[in-house]
């Protein structure tokens, strides 16, 4: 950590270094993700600059039942994403530092949303959580529907994009330094505290990691939603059905605007966090 | 270890090399044309296609091998649009063929006039899928418009079958209109008929299949507005137990369509293949198989022989509600169209 | 061991008492994860193999080795075995320079690698579609030249690098972002060139990352559904995957045959995860 510091501030865009292979990285970096990324969503981008821009704003911006796709996307994603957030992380912990019977199938099972197909995953979650599925009847009976509902997508959303947070904070929590935490300890703080203070600071840029890309990857989910979302116009029906609708129409122009005004939003948001943990990391070396 | 690395991987690209080699199958003098169709067709065109290729064999002495690609009708116009290479196309809806001319210039404007019956070669209808004993008692359509009746119908923005559902409640509403009405009142009527029947929707399914799991596997809905093949089908091989069809008294005759991809056919020197192809739909034992699998078929003999299964009702088609099923496409499905309005907010 | 090691993490009961949690603490932690993956995924995940074995193991085998079922097989690990390593090595080059170095615009840099997540998935095959597409920038040129890329093979592989292209520099990032430069820079200082450090250093401090994000990227690039949706053409024996072959089978009303090939695809997550604890077993024991 103390190697920054070393390292002066200069004019340039890098900070000289003693480690090698930042070209070679850097290179093979900006190679294959100009090819495979950046050069493919351009040409989105610049074709649906094709339109005039107020066609893009009409399409994109002013329909109010794309205005409220959009808003359906968005506020299941956030819950789904803190929902993982929270859950997640617990589970990360559990999976790494406590041992009971089944911890390595469970540990298995995580990736398990990733394995499946979205569509499979949309059908068995549908066939659980519908009025005559096995969780559903119980459910239906408490009052709560879930299947066809919001609710519907936000459980969907929250298990594809489960993986995110638990993978990204495991590796974290199983390089956690326990001097740390026993420093403390011996110093007579308690196991609250400890988690609290020292714990999940440092755990924290990984979770933020796992939620960003949780919400990121559940903004643009098509497959699982499209089963147990009932896809009502303004109740029920997310962003990504709209552009697969405006495709039927063979209205290009219509869902390149749809998916580039998306892909903005959530590149902004990416930026944000991302610069939010590049400062909280500077911060942190300052010290 | 890390010879032991190396070694796992170098097994398993090795896999995929030998796992590459075998998927070049040698017998190639064979004539290779891709049938690009629907979802609803699988069952039937994987009948026919070894039928027709022994026919082929026999008349011409041509090895020919179908391949078969099926989805969303809309999609798979789609995709022939952005380049998949089919020899025929066999969609749901002369409009998804006529986007394929006006988008891609790979088949021709006249194609409805290539082959009889306006390039038809069998058709079908709408009909209701209802629970075992009918219990809400629905017989025609003003029964499933009722308040609290479900009613199950994919989302005709996607789904080319539920294009024809709703055409169908449109049709019928506005043919039922009071005697003496106008054509704007008639219209207005048809309006207000289709609001409430999707009023009445719970779930707007992607596509049609899609939207018959729901109504059966899942239980949900009273009515299900089906394909008439794809009710017969679905009662075949889903719940013989569980669900009945009931035929309303008036609907649309729908109409599947097929064309030989001008572009690709020249291109691929299979013009003659492909147009013997879909000829063959139009002869006796491919029209008897298209009546097997639930499509009514154009010729009598066919029928005739399956008729307990076509029951008489009286039938409309586009051209005469319509105009053409373009026009319809313009006023009812694009966006800001009659079915948009349905779901806009009232101010 | 004084020094914790970074490479096994002791469970619980090997901890210094100092560490552990107390037993309330501890036990609801336990108990709200397993109820939580519990809902999550086993629920669905019986679903699905109870779906499969519906009709018995004669039909789940004969489900499974048709030649449909092995043709869509076959596509699928052979987009795998493509994918995955050039993921792999971009992904850690990427790692390497963002957290090795400093430099401005890294957040951009990272948020860049993160889009592919948020890009919807009919959207990743659409950008192909409007490259190479007929109607495509580059359609009429590739059709001059009778190359096809979309609706072939070529496709399929250039939408499933897209899908999965963030997971194994993900996973690194954060992770050596907290492990910060001194190890390296001790190795340097003593005399090893960069790639022996790389290979001695870096490697054995990241090799858990990394193997999460291999397997998630493995995962993710069988499994991926949309995408390759739209590139695919759907030609039968030809162009389906697994995934698309469960939606043919799915469609066909083939509900047993969709399970069970859907099955496959979560018996190889298993599969790969058992094969992590084999080695994570392996390496702990060559390290004594």
């Amino acid at each position: 950590m103390n190697t920054m510091v070393t390292a002066m501030r200069e004019p340039g865009w890098r900070k000289p270094s003693v480690l090698p292979g930042f070209g070679l990285g850097m290179g093979i970096t900006i190679f294959w993700m100009g090819l495979i990324i950046l050069l493919p969503l351009a040409f989105l981008v610049w074709h649906s600059s094709n339109q005039s821009l107020d066609d893009f704003v009409q399409a994109a911006l002013l329909d109010r039942r794309v205005l409220h796709a959009y808003w359906i996307s968005l506020s299941s994603s956030v819950v789904a994403a803190v929902i993982n957030t929270v859950l997640g992380t617990i589970v990360a912990w559990t999976l790494v530092r406590y041992r009971f019977p089944g911890h390595r199938l469970l540990d298995a099972m995580v990736d398990l949303p990733f394995a499946l197909p979205t569509a499979v995953s949309g059908i068995a979650l549908t066939s659980l959580l519908a009025g005559n599925g096995a969780l559903g009847q119980w459910l239906e009976q408490a009052g709560i529907r879930v299947a066809f509902t919001q609710l519907g997508i936000i459980a969907a959303l929250t298990l594809i994009t489960m993986p995110f947070v638990v993978r990204s904070v495991q590796p974290a929590v199983e390089n956690l330094q326990h001097e740390l935490e026993e420093v403390a300890a011996s110093m007579g703080a308690s196991r609250i505290t400890i988690l609290r203070q020292i714990v999940l600071p440092t755990l924290l840029p990984s979770i933020l990691t796992g939620m960003t890309l949780a919400f990121a990857r559940a903004l643009g989910e098509y497959g699982s939603v499209i089963f147990i979302a009932g896809n009502l116009p303004f109740r029920t029906e997310i962003a990504p059905l709209l552009i697969v609708i405006k495709l039927e129409q063979f209205d290009y122009m219509g869902a390149t605007a749809i998916a580039t005004t998306i892909m903005i939003v959530s590149l902004l948001l990416l930026l944000l966090i991302n610069s939010m943990l590049a400062w909280q990391r500077r911060r942190g070396q300052g010290n | 270890m890390n010879s032991c690395k190396i070694k796992s991987a170098l097994s398993l690209l090795l896999a995929a090399v030998v796992l590459n080699g075998c998927s070049n199958d040698g017998s190639d003098d064979s004539v290779k044309i891709l049938n690009v169709s629907y979802d609803p067709t699988r069952e039937f065109y994987q009948e026919v296609n070894p039928l027709f290729a022994g026919h082929l064999r026999q008349q011409t002495g041509t090895d020919v091998i179908i391949q078969q690609s099926h989805g969303g009708s809309g999609s798979q116009a789609r995709a022939v649009i952005d380049g998949l290479e089919a020899d025929v196309v066999t969609l749901a809806l002369s409009y998804d063929i006529d986007s394929i001319h006006d988008k891609a210039r790979v088949i021709s404007a006249d194609w409805e006039q290539d082959f009889p019956y306006d390039s038809a070669p069998y058709t079908s209808t709408i009909v209701f899928l209802v629970r075992k004993g009918n219990p809400l008692g629905i017989s025609d359509w003003p029964d499933i418009i009722k308040p609290g009746v479900e009613v199950i119908t994919p989302n005709p923005k996607t789904s080319g079958g539920a294009r024809w559902n709703y055409l169908a409640a449109w049709g019928y509403a506005w043919r039922n209109a009071p005697a003496g009405s106008s054509d704007s009142e008639r219209d207005a009527a048809a309006r207000e008929f289709v609001r409430k029947l999707y009023r009445n929707v719970p779930i707007l399914d992607r596509g049609a299949r899609a939207a018959t799991n729901t109504f059966v596997q899942r239980g949900i809905g009273d009515v299900f507005l089906a394909w008439e093949n794809e009710a017969i089908l679905s009662i075949e091989s889903l719940g013989p137990d569980e669900v009945e069809i009931v035929v309303p008294s008036l609907s649309i005759l729908a109409e599947p369509k097929v064309a030989v991809v001008d572009a690709v056919v020249d291109k691929k020197g299979t013009r003659s293949i492909a147009e013997a192809y879909l000829q063959f739909l139009y002869t006796e034992q491919a029209q008897l198989l298209a009546a097997k699998h639930h499509f009514r078929p154009r010729s009598d003999e066919a029928l005739a022989a399956y008729s307990n299964k076509f029951p008489t009702l009286e039938l409309f088609t586009v051209a005469e509600q319509f105009g053409s099923f373009a026009m319809a496409q313009k006023i009812h499905f694009n966006d800001g169209g009659e079915f948009d309005q349905i779901y806009q907010p009232q101010p | 061991m004084i020094t914790p090691s970074r490479i096994q993490q002791p469970a619980q009961h090997e901890l210094p008492l100092a560490l552990q949690d107390s037993n309330l603490l501890r036990y609801s932690l336990i108990a709200v994860s397993v109820g939580f993956l519990l809902i999550m995924l086993l629920a669905p995940l019986l679903i699905v193999f109870g779906y499969a074995f519906k009709a018995g193991l004669g039909a789940y085998f004969a489900a499974i080795t048709e030649p449909a079922a092995v043709s869509a097989i076959r596509l699928t690990l052979l987009t795998a075995l493509i994918c995955v390593p050039l993921n792999t090595i971009f992904g850690i080059a990427a790692a390497w320079a963002i957290c090795k170095f400093e430099f401005r615009g890294k957040s951009l840099l990272i948020s860049l690698i993160d889009l592919p997540f948020s890009v919807s998935p009919v959207i990743a095959g659409l950008v192909f579609v409007i490259l190479f597409g007929a109607q495509g920038t580059f359609g009429p040129w590739l059709q001059a030249n009778d190359i096809q890329v979309i609706y072939a093979v070529p496709g399929i592989i250039l939408a499933t690098l897209f899908v999965t292209f963030p997971f194994v520099a993900r996973e690194l990032i954060p992770l050596m972002q907290a492990l910060g430069n001194a190890d390296e820079e001790a190795s340097l200082s003593l005399g090893a060139n960069g790639w022996t450090t790389f290979y001695r250093v870096t490697l054995p401090n990241i090799k858990w990352g990394l193997l999460y994000g291999v397997i998630l990227c493995n995962a993710r690039a069988m499994g991926e559904f949309g995408a390759v949706s739209v590139v695919s053409g759907h030609i039968r024996m030809q162009t389906n995957t697994m995934p698309l072959h469960v939606e043919v089978l799915y469609n066909e009303y083939q509900f047993t045959a969709a399970f069970a090939v859907a099955s496959l695809l979560a018996l190889l997550a298993v599969v790969t995860l058992v094969m992590k604890v084999l080695i994570e077993g392996r390496l702990s024991t060559s390290a004594k």
